[in-house]
C-alpha cells in the first residue's frame, strides 16, 4: 500500500520503518558514538558462588590506555543503591518476600557465573580486556546450587542470608478448601509433572549502553537498549539514586528485539551511566553474545505438579497446582510477578473450572536471574493447562477436542477462581475454525499413510488464553506492583496539518511507527506519511510505561485514541468559528469538517492552520494551537485467545521431528494491521516451537553455563517450520475504545503445548519433556518399540 | 583479541619462510575457526600469516585421474565446481552441507583439514576417498594425517598446499547435523571402490574421524542397505554430550551409513 494515502484500520499497510532497517540506516545504540567516549568491559565471576576476599586493581590501572577500574566499593562510596525488584509478593503466612541485596557490582559475594565483579574503562575495548586480565581477585569458592530441584534442600548452600532454604516466598492463590472438596468428589484425577525449560531470550541486537555526564548541566544522558526508557529513568533516579529525573535523560533509539529481556534495569547500563561522571567521559558498553547468554535475564524455569479433578463425563471440577520457580541468583526487576500474578491467574485457561488452588515457591539458585520472557508466566500456565487437559482426555478415552469443548467458558463476563474476569471470547468458534482448517477429521488417514512411510504422525491442540493489555493500575497495585500500568500519548498537530504522535510505548520490532500512524491516519483522514511516531526518549515523551505484555495496542493506542478525541473536539470548535456555524452542527468525516446539511467545510489541514494562526476564533475561549495529551488506564486486562493445531511427524530412526502443518486461529479483537499481526504470530510460534523442540539453558552441577553459545544453544531456523495457516475470529474487547486485545505473545504461549501434545499423540506416551530433542525422542521411540514387542 | 602482527605474502614459499622466521606465527585461511578463537582470547599468535592472496593455493583442477583442490579453495567453490561434480559428486555435496552460506564462502578445505575438528565434514571425505595432502615438504596420505582430536601429522610450520582426490567408485555422504551448531553429529562417507567399500565416520569418534571397519567388511561382502542390520558401533567409543549420548550417536552412524548406501544404490 502506498505511503501517501489514508490508511484505514484493518489494512495491511507496509511497515514504514522497514526501509530504514533494510537499508542499514537503523540507529541502534551501538551505532552511536559520543565524542571522547571510553569503553567499558566487565570483569565477571568465573564461579557460581564465591566470597570475594580482596580485589587488587593496581596492576590493571597501570596498563596502557586504562582510564579507570571500578568496583562495588566505589559504587557504594558514591552512595548508589542496588538494583531493585519492583513487585512485592507476600508469602502465605503474610510475610514479605525475602529479597537479597542486588548490587550492580559485587560487594563481597558473587552468586552466579557472569556476576559483575569490576568494570574496566579504557581507551579501547581491547585495552579494557587486557587490563581485566590484570585485575587480581582473591576468591573463596563456596558450594553452589544450580539445580532448581536441589535448591531448597536443608543444609544446602545459602545464596542470600535473608532467604533460608533459598526460598524467596511461598505464595498461594485460590481456594484451597474448595479445591480439596472438588478432589474428594472426583470420579477421575489426572496428574502431570512438568519441567518448563529455561530459555535464553536471544534478541538479535544484544544490550548496549552509553552513559554521558554533562558537567555543565550536572545531568546524565543514557542511551540504552530499553523496552521502557521511562521506567529505566524512574528506577535509576528513585531507587538507584543516580540523579533526579530532571537531570537524567534516557534514550532508547532503535532497539532490535527484546522479548522481555530489555525491560529490566541491569548492572551494566547502570554502571555506564554512573561511571561517565566518575571518569568525566562518555562510557560505552556493548554486550557480546557470550555475555548475553550469561547475563541477560533468562525465562521460564519451573518445576510443576498439576492435578485435575474430573467428574464421570470429563467435566473439570478442580485444579491443584504446585510450582517451584527458579529466580536465579538475584530478583530481577519484575521477576517476582512472573510466576505468581502473571501465571497462576491464567490457570483456568479457556475452561470453566469451579475451584483452583495454586502454590508457588520462588527459589534462588546460583544461576543468572530469571524474569519475563515473551509471554511471561502465561506460557507456563498454558503449557500446564493444555498438557493436563490433553492427558486427561486420553486417560478418559475422549477426543481432546471434545474434552476441551465440554469445559469451555461460554458465557461472558466470566469470573475465574483466580482473579481474572474474562470479558469476551468465543472459544468454540476458534476451536471449530482451527479444526476445519487443519482437516482434523482427515487426520487418521494421514497418520496411516505416514506409518506406511515409517513415520510416526501426531496432531496436537492448544486452546490458549492470555491476559494482556497490562494493566489496570489500581488492580496491579493491590497485588503488589510498585508502579501503575497506564500509558500516555500526545498528539501534536503542526500548523500545516501533519502530526507527531508521542507515545510512552516503545517499538523494538513491533512496528508501532506503522500501526500507530495508521490509526491516526484513519482517524484524522490524513495520509499516513504525514504522521510520525515519536518514542523512546524521556526528553521528548513526558512519561510512559513501555512495551511488554502485549500492551502497546490495547493500552498505548487507547491513550492515542483519547488524545485524538480531544484533538477532534477542539478542532470542531475552531472549525465552527471559521465556518461561522454552531459547534453542534460540525461533522468530521474523511478528513473534513463540514457544516451538517451544507456543502461548506474545511480540510483537517485548514483547521490546523487556523488553530495556529488564531485569527478567527476568540482566544479567550479557545487556546491557540492544536496539541492534546492523554493518559489511559485500562479498566480490565484483555484476553486474547485462540486455538493452534500442530501436526508433525517423527522419524523413529533418528528422533527428528518435522512439523508438517500448523494452524493458528486467534482472536485478537480488532486488528489494525493484519500483516504486522501475522508477523507477530509467526515469530511467536517460532519461539514457542524453539522452546518445545530445541531451546534449553543448561548449567552443570558447579553452576557453569553449558549452553553459552550457538554451538550448543539451538535456535529455531526457517527450515524447522512449515508455512503457517493463520485464521482469525473476532470478538471485540469491550474495555478499550478500539476493541483490541493484543497479539505479541500469543504464538509463544500457544505453541509449546500444541507441539508436545502432537508428540504424545505420535509416540503414544505422555512422557515427553521439553525440549523434545531428537536424542530424547529417539529414546522414546526405542522404548515404544520395546513396549510394543512386549505387548 | 590480543594484539598481533599481520603478514599477507604473495607466494607460498614466503609463507613457509615466515612460519620459520617469525615469533609465534599462525596461518590464517578462511578464519572461520581461527578468528572466533582469537576473539575469545583463546589464542595469542605473534603474527597472522594470511594465505588469502597466494594465487597458486586456490583453484580446482583435474590431471589424469586425480582431482586437485588448492588448500585455500572455499567450500562454496567446491560445492559448485563442475570439475568436482564430474569427478566426485559426493565431495561436492558434502561441501554444500558445511555450515551456512557465509561459512562456505570463507572457510577453506586446507583450513578444515588442518584443524581436524572431530565434527568437521571434510575429514570423512579425505579418509574415505583416500586423499593425499600435499604440503610444502611432503605428501601425506589421509590415513596418516589425522591423529586424534584437533591433531594432525602437520609440523608446526608446515603448510598444506593442496589436497588430491583419486577417482573413486560411486560414493555418498550422509550427515546428521548437530541441531545447534550444524556440524556433524554423525557424518558417514561411503565409497564403493573396486578394491572394497570404505566407510569413514565423523562427529562420532572420541579420537576424531575413523573408518568403520566392521561396516566396510559387511558392505564389501554384500553392498546393500540391510547388510548393516546385524552390526552396531560400540556406544562406548562414541562421543557423548548435551546433544546426544554414545548410544544415540552409534544409532545415527548406522542410519546415516545405511542412507548413504541407499543413495549409492545396491
Ligand atoms: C558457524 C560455523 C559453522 C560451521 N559449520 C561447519 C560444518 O558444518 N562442517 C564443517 O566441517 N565445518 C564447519 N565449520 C568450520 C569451517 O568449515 C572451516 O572450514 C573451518 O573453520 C576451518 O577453515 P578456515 O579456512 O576457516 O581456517 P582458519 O580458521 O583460518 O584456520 C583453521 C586452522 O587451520 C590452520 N590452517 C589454515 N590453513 C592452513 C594450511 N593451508 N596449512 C596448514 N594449516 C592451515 C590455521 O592456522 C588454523 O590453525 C563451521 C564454522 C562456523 C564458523
Amino acid at each position: 500500500m502506498n505511503a501517501s494515502v489514508v490508511t484505514p484500520i484493518g489494512a495491511p499497510v507496509r511497515r514504514k520503518e522497514d526501509h530504514r532497517f533494510i537499508t542499514g540506516k537503523g540507529r541502534y545504540t551501538d551505532d552511536l558514538s559520543r565524542p571522547g567516549q571510553a569503553h567499558a568491559y566487565f570483569l565477571r565471576s568465573p564461579y557460581a558462588h564465591a566470597r570475594i576476599r580482596a580485589i587488587d586493581t593496581s596492576a590493571a590501572i597501570d596498563m596502557p590506555g586504562v582510564v579507570a577500574v571500578l568496583t562495588g566499593k566505589d559504587l557504594a562510596q558514591d552512595g548508589l543503591g542496588g538494583l531493585i525488584c519492583g513487585w512485592m509478593i507476600h508469602s502465605k503466612d503474610g510475610s514479605p518476600m525475602n529479597a537479597g541485596a542486588h548490587p550492580a557490582l559485587a560487594l563481597d559475594t558473587v552468586r552466579y557465573v557472569g556476576d559483575h565483579v569490576a568494570v574496566i574503562i579504557a581507551e579501547t575495548l581491547n585495552a579494557a580486556k587486557d587490563a581485566a586480565a590484570a585485575v587480581v581477585v582473591d576468591y573463596e569458592i563456596l558450594p553452589a546450587v544450580a539445580d532448581l530441584a536441589q535448591a531448597q534442600a536443608e543444609g544446602g548452600p545459602v545464596i542470600h542470608d535473608v532467604a533460608p532454604r533459598n526460598t524467596v516466598f511461598e505464595w498461594e492463590l485460590g481456594d484451597k478448601a474448595g479445591t480439596e472438596a472438588a478432589f474428594a468428589r472426583a470420579a477421575h484425577v489426572t496428574a502431570i509433572d512438568i519441567v518448563n525449560n529455561r530459555l535464553a531470550p536471544n534478541p538479535m541486537e544484544p544490550r548496549a549502553a552509553i552513559g554521558d555526564y554533562d558537567a555543565g548541566d550536572d545531568a546524565f544522558t543514557l542511551w540504552t537498549t530499553s523496552q521502557n526508557p521511562h521506567v529505566a529513568r524512574l528506577v535509576l533516579s528513585a531507587f538507584v539514586g543516580l540523579a533526579p529525573e530532571n537531570k537524567l535523560r534516557v534514550i532508547a533509539p532503535d532497539v532490535g528485539g527484546g522479548f522481555g529481556s530489555k525491560i529490566f534495569i541491569y548492572a551494566e547500563e547502570t554502571v555506564c551511566a554512573w561511571a561517565s561522571k566518575r571518569v568525566g567521559r562518555p562510557v560505552k558498553w556493548t554486550c557480546e553474545r557470550g555475555e548475553a547468554f550469561l547475563c541477560d535475564a533468562h525465562g521460564r524455569d519451573h518445576i510443576t505438579r498439576g492435578e485435575l479433578a474430573l467428574d464421570g463425563e470429563g467435566r473439570i471440577l478442580g485444579f491443584r497446582v504446585k510450582t517451584t520457580a527458579n529466580m536465579g541468583a538475584y530478583l530481577s526487576t519484575f521477576s517476582s510477578c512472573v510466576p505468581t500474578y502473571l501465571y497462576a491467574t491464567l490457570l483456568s485457561g479457556q475452561y470453566a473450572i469451579p475451584a483452583i488452588y495454586c502454590e508457588v515457591d520462588a527459589v534462588y539458585t546460583n544461576t543468572a536471574p530469571v524474569d519475563a520472557y515473551r509471554g511471561a508466566g502465561r506460557p507456563e500456565a498454558t503449557f500446564l493447562v493444555e498438557r493436563i487437559i490433553d492427558k486427561a482426555a486420553r486417560e478418559l478415552g475422549m477426543d481432546p477436542a471434545e474434552m476441551r469443548r465440554r469445559n469451555f467458558v461460554t458465557a461472558f463476563p466470566h469470573q475465574t477462581p483466580v482473579i481474572m474476569c474474562y470479558d469476551a471470547g468465543d472459544y468454540g468458534a476458534s476451536l471449530d475454525k482451527a479444526l476445519a482448517l487443519a482437516d482434523y477429521t482427515g487426520f487418521p488417514a494421514r497418520k496411516a499413510e505416514a506409518e506406511r512411510r515409517g513415520r510416526l504422525r501426531g496432531i496436537g491442540l492448544s486452546a490458549y488464553i492470555e491476559a494482556c493489555g497490562i494493566a489496570p493500575s489500581a488492580a496491579v497495585g493491590s497485588l503488589g506492583a510498585g508502579v501503575g500500568l497506564w500509558e500516555s500519548a500526545e498528539v501534536r498537530v503542526n500548523p500545516t496539518g501533519n502530526v507527531e504522535v508521542l507515545t510512552g510505548s516503545h517499538s523494538h520490532g513491533q512496528g508501532h511507527e506503522t500501526t500507530f500512524a495508521q490509526l491516526v491516519s484513519a482517524r484524522l483522514g490524513i495520509p499516513i506519511d504525514q504522521v510520525s511516531v515519536v518514542h523512546g526518549d524521556t526528553d521528548k515523551v513526558q512519561f510512559g510505561m513501555g512495551t511488554y505484555g502485549s500492551r502497546s495496542g490495547a493500552v498505548g493506542m487507547s491513550a492515542i485514541v483519547k488524545a485524538l478525541d480531544k484533538v477532534e473536539a477542539k478542532a470542531k470548535k475552531i472549525a465552527a468559528h471559521v465556518l461561522e456555524a454552531s459547534e453542534g452542527d460540525i461533522e468530521f468525516k474523511d478528513g473534513r469538517f463540514t457544516v451538517a446539511g451544507t456543502d461548506r467545510g474545511l480540510a483537517f489541514a485548514e483547521v490546523a492552520l487556523n488553530a495556529y494562526v488564531a485569527h478567527k476564533f476568540p482566544t479567550s475561549e479557545i487556546e491557540p494551537g492544536l496539541k492534546e495529551g492523554a493518559f489511559y488506564d485500562p479498566s480490565n486486562f484483555t484476553f486474547p485467545a485462540g486455538c493452534h493445531v500442530c501436526e508433525l511427524e517423527v522419524d523413529p530412526e533418528t528422533g527428528v521431528t518435522q512439523i508438517v502443518n500448523w494452524v493458528a486461529v486467534d482472536d485478537f479483537g480488532t486488528v489494525i494491521n493484519p500483516m504486522i499481526v501475522e508477523g507477530q504470530v509467526h515469530g511467536g510460534i517460532a519461539q514457542g516451537v524453539g522452546q518445545a523442540l530445541m531451546e534449553r539453558v543448561a548449567y552443570d552441577n558447579d553452576g557453569q553455563l553449558v549452553t553459552g553459545s550457538y554451538m550448543d544453544y539451538q535456535m529455531p531456523r526457517a527450515e524447522d517450520l512449515p508455512s503457517f495457516t493463520l485464521g482469525l475470529t473476532e470478538t471485540r474487547c469491550p474495555s478499550n475504545p478500539l476493541g483490541m486485545k493484543g497479539c505479541g505473545e500469543a504464538g509463544a504461549i500457544a505453541a509449546p503445548p500444541a507441539v508436545i501434545n502432537a508428540l504424545t499423540d505420535a509416540l503414544g506416551t505422555q512422557d515427553i519433556s521439553m525440549p523434545a530433542t531428537p536424542a530424547k525422542l529417539w529414546a522414546v521411540a526405542q522404548a515404544r518399540v520395546t513396549r510394543r514387542a512386549a505387548e | 583479541m590480543y594484539a598481533f602482527d599481520y603478514q599477507r605474502p604473495s607466494f607460498s614459499q614466503d609463507a613457509v619462510s615466515m612460519m620459520r622466521s617469525l615469533e609465534e606465527p599462525k596461518l590464517l585461511a578462511g578464519g572461520q575457526t581461527l578468528l572466533p578463537t582469537l576473539k575469545q582470547r583463546l589464542a595469542q599468535p605473534g603474527t597472522l600469516v594470511d594465505l588469502s592472496r597466494i594465487p597458486d593455493l586456490s583453484g580446482i583442477s583435474v590431471a589424469g585421474d586425480v582431482l586437485r583442490i588448492g588448500a585455500m579453495t572455499r567450500h562454496a567453490e567446491v560445492a559448485t565446481s563442475d570439475l568436482v561434480h564430474a569427478h566426485s559428486p559426493a565431495l561436492a555435496e558434502l561441501a554444500g552441507m558445511i555450515g551456512d552460506p557465509a561459512v562456505r564462502n570463507r572457510g577453506t578445505i586446507g583450513g578444515s583439514l588442518a584443524n581436524n575438528d572431530p565434527s568437521a565434514d571434510y575429514p570423512a571425505a579425505a579418509l574415505a576417498l583416500g586423499a593425499t595432502l600435499v604440503t610444502d615438504r611432503r605428501r601425506l596420505a589421509a590415513s596418516d594425517f589425522f591423529r586424534g582430536l584437533f591433531e594432525t601429522a602437520l609440523e608446526e610450520d608446515e603448510l598444506i598446499l593442496a589436497v588430491e582426490f583419486p577417482k573413486s567408485g560411486p560414493a555418498a555422504y550422509r550427515k546428521f547435523r548437530n541441531p545447534a551448531s550444524r556440524y556433524a553429529m554423525a557424518g558417514v562417507f561411503v565409497v564403493r571402490g573396486a578394491d572394497g567399500v570404505r566407510v569413514a565416520v565423523t562427529g562420532v569418534g572420541q579420537e576424531g574421524v575413523f573408518r568403520w571397519k566392521e561396516a566396510e567388511a559387511a558392505l564389501t561382502a554384500r553392498f546393500a542397505p540391510d547388510a548393516l542390520e546385524g552390526i552396531a558401533l560400540d556406544p562406548h567409543t562414541a562421543m557423548s554430550d548435551l546433544h546426544g549420548d554414545g548410544a544415540y550417536r552409534a544409532q545415527l552412524t548406522k542410519v546415516m551409513a545405511r542412507r548413504a548406501v541407499e543413495a549409492i544404490g545396491g
